[in-house]
């Protein structure tokens, strides 16, 4: 039975994978990928079918539970963010090593323009460097039939396959039409036990058979029915994902241009030598990097003739819009008004009442005694902490980054050196780095700020809540430099004096300001508003 | 039929549920439908816009390209200002009049009115005032949603639907709010009879 609902690309990805009989579905919240497992873990099908859905520590967790959920022959679904692909790197690019067994699809959420993270990274380089198959949707509808052909590609092949969104369009509506669910595989092993057990010897062996893999690949872009190729003028243009639409929306759907619609790869070898062949010039449309069009490129292609983000037609930087594109392609704009002049941003800010800012208050307090100090801190919502009128922090730079950066200060010589890090965060990737400075003995004070919620991404469960004390001692911390105190106004001179206590401590210190987020308990105590 | 709408606001007034219930609507119509939204940190207070495309024909763009939106709907002043360059020389403006001023430095109130009333085609209406002189303030979004209603080639009841539709698993009082600020918002343009 077919049904036809409004979905965001995310739900879309979603419910194609529950349809296409996914076991489980395993993630860390980071947006705009958070969607997605939030979909699942709502969905009467998951539900019913007993998919596990529960958030993982950490994007790497995911990944590795994943592929094992993939050993034993059922399929499996790894969401993320663009840069938790990073930390889920290791695991990723050995699954390409291994090989899979049932169905394995990594979706990335890239996110261009950086409308919520620090780096605008490409996941398609990923899959390239990872040697397996990618694909990148066009439309809410082809990301939804995409999944299920995603999965069964990865069983053909015997390979994860990954799939690229960008936030635009994981971010947007559409009517998707959906298709009869398939059901969940069995139980099942595969034959080969040593190709999961990668010994060099082992591993050897598999590369060279994910090299020989590669021919087949491309074959299979060039036959895909996601890659399409419509002769047109001498002038050719590529357009891959969200960029197809763009390039129809310019032409009212109505383009006289050689057109190659890529929405899998490796590229499309045949398609692309065909369009070289037949046209004078190539604009290469692409949200991200320009990923397609400096493989077309090289360093040897003098001859002009392919544009896009390197050539200047696109700007190099942030995402694809249908404006640039228009202007790319000669279009004229239609003339509206012009832009308001000193109109103020309306920056985010903290809740009223949130325990991270109490936080900062305090902090801001003490290290106005002390001019050398540096406060190094990390990702979520009090890395607003750093915009006026706070400005409390010197540093964020990736999910766990704060303690090392303290630590590597204080080796260094700095004094006194701080870190903020909160809850989620530091079970994520925080661990590993309190643990170096508690065998080194670096001279740190470090605060946990938990609001016992994965706030940022709107309050997914944090997987530290109820054991980061015990987590702080079992890692070595000292019982009598691990504090837990309430960040509020009445407890300030308390806290005050006891941040001074732990800064002239020589080694390492831990205080948990520890106070539940305004709105999770604005969300349990109230009834929903419009 | 084609239309294509920018909805603004700040993180917490509800545009986002104004644009599901127009996209719901214009589904159950019949009508192709695109909703793209920024949101992420905007739950924090900051802006948050959505591009909303209607059309019987097929949509291949998720964003309004600049100069071609025929509607803006926006629950803030201020917000509205933002996406002046998108709005087409014939295009529609329903704004709230009334502002959102947590900002350090926000500017005058009566000069960005001054700036709204001189566009050609506007309708400011004090959505927290015709709100909250009915206890309704939680649904001021409505009231906009109601107005701004009259521009659409929407059925009332299809849309009375869908507001239904999306606040159902809150409760019927809820429910009852959100329906009587849509009115409420709708009776404003009609007394007006301003179109």
């Amino acid at each position: 039975m077919s049904e036809k609902l409004l979905l965001l690309e995310d739900q879309a990805i979603a419910l194609g994978a529950l349809h296409a009989g996914i076991s489980g579905v395993y993630a860390y919240p980071g947006s705009p990928a958070t969607e997605i497992t939030e979909y699942i873990q709502q969905s009467p099908v998951s539900v019913k079918r007993n998919v596990y859905s529960d958030w993982c520590t950490n994007e790497k967790t995911a990944m590795e539970a994943a592929l094992e959920v993939s050993y034993v022959g059922k399929r499996s679904l790894v969401c993320m963010k663009h840069v938790g692909l990073n930390v889920a790197a290791d695991a990723f690019i050995n699954s390409a090593i291994t090989g899979t067994h049932g169905g394995l699809v990594v979706v990335a959420v890239d996110d261009p323009s950086m409308h919520s993270s620090q780096n605008e990274q490409d996941s398609r380089f990923y899959g390239k460097f990872a040697l397996v198959p990618i694909f990148e949707p066009s439309s809410q509808q082809e990301a939804y039939d995409m999944v299920r052909a995603a999965f069964d590609l990865s069983e053909q092949v015997m390979l994860p396959v990954l799939v690229r969104l960008t936030t635009r369009m994981a971010h947007s509506r559409a009517i998707i039409r959906t298709r009869p669910a398939r059901e969940q595989n069995r139980l099942s092993f595969p034959e080969d036990r040593g190709r999961w057990l990668l010994l060099p010897s082992h591993a050897r062996r598999r590369y060279n058979v994910l090299l020989a893999q590669q021919a087949s690949l491309g074959k299979a872009s060039e036959e895909s029915p996601f890659n399409r190729y419509a002769e047109g003028s001498d002038k050719g243009i590529i357009a891959c994902g969200i960029a197809y639409n763009y390039l129809m929306e310019a032409f009212d759907g109505k383009c006289d241009r050689t057109i190659l619609k890529i929405s899998q790869y490796p590229l499309p070898g045949k398609q692309i030598r065909q369009m070289m062949h037949s046209c004078r010039e190539i604009l290469v449309l692409e949200d991200g990097q320009p990923f397609v069009e400096e493989q077309l490129r090289g360093v040897l292609d003098e001859s002009g003739k392919i544009k896009g983000r390197l050539s200047g037609e696109i700007p190099r930087a942030g995402e694809l819009t249908p404006d640039q594109v228009k202007t790319a392609l000669g279009v004229l704009p239609e003339i509206g008004y012009e832009t308001c002049p000193d109109l103020v941003p309306r920056p985010p800010a903290f809740c009223d009442g949130c325990g991270h800012k109490e936080v900062y208050e305090i902090l801001n307090t003490v290290i106005r005694d002390y001019p050398d100090a540096k406060v190094f801190s990390d990702i979520g919502c009090y890395t607003l902490g750093g915009l006026p009128p706070l400005r409390a922090i010197d540093s964020c730079v990736d999910m766990g980054a704060s303690i090392p950066m303290a630590k590597g200060a204080a080796d260094a010589g700095l004094y006194p050196s701080l870190a903020v890090i909160g809850d989620s965060t530091f079970t994520h990737s925080g661990i590993t780095g309190l643990l170096d400075a508690v065998n080194s003995k670096s001279n740190l004070t470090v605060l946990i700020s938990d609001n016992l919620t994965t706030a940022m991404t709107g309050g997914q469960p944090s997987a530290g809540t109820g054991k980061i004390e015990d987590i702080c001692r079992g890692l070595g911390v000292e019982p009598d430099h691990l504090h837990v105190i309430v960040p509020t106004d009445q407890n300030r001179q308390q806290i005050e004096t006891l941040i001074r206590c732990e800064i002239a401590y020589n080694g390492v210190s831990v205080i948990i300001p520890r106070r539940e987020c305004v709105l999770m308990l604005q969300r349990k105590n109230k009834p929903a508003r419009a | 039929m084609r239309k294509d709408i920018i909805l603004s606001g700040v993180g917490g007034q509800g545009i986002l549920s104004i644009a599901i219930i127009l996209a719901e609507a214009a589904m159950h119509e019949g009508f192709n439908v695109k909703q793209a939204e920024v949101h992420g940190m905007s739950v924090r207070g900051s802006e948050v816009h959505s591009n909303l495309r209607i059309s019987s024909l097929p949509i291949f763009s998720d964003l309004i390209s600049k100069g071609t939106a025929d509607l803006i709907l926006s629950l803030e002043p201020l917000e509205m200002l933002r996406y002046l360059p998108y709005i087409s020389k014939e295009g529609w403006v329903v704004a709230n009049s009334a502002p959102i001023k947590d900002l350090i430095h926000y500017p005058d109130i009566e000069e960005v009115l001054e700036d709204l009333a001189a566009l050609p085609h506007i309708i400011l209406v004090d959505a927290d005032r015709i709100a909250g002189e009915q206890g309704l303030i939680l649904a001021s979004n409505m009231v906009i949603l109601g107005a701004a209603a009259t521009l659409l080639e929407l059925e009332d009841e299809t849309l009375r639907q869908a507001i239904r539709n999306h606040f159902e698993n809150k409760g019927e009082d809820i429910v009852e709010m959100n329906l009587e600020a849509y009115r409420l918002g709708r009776e404003v343009i009609v007394n007006q009879s301003a179109l």
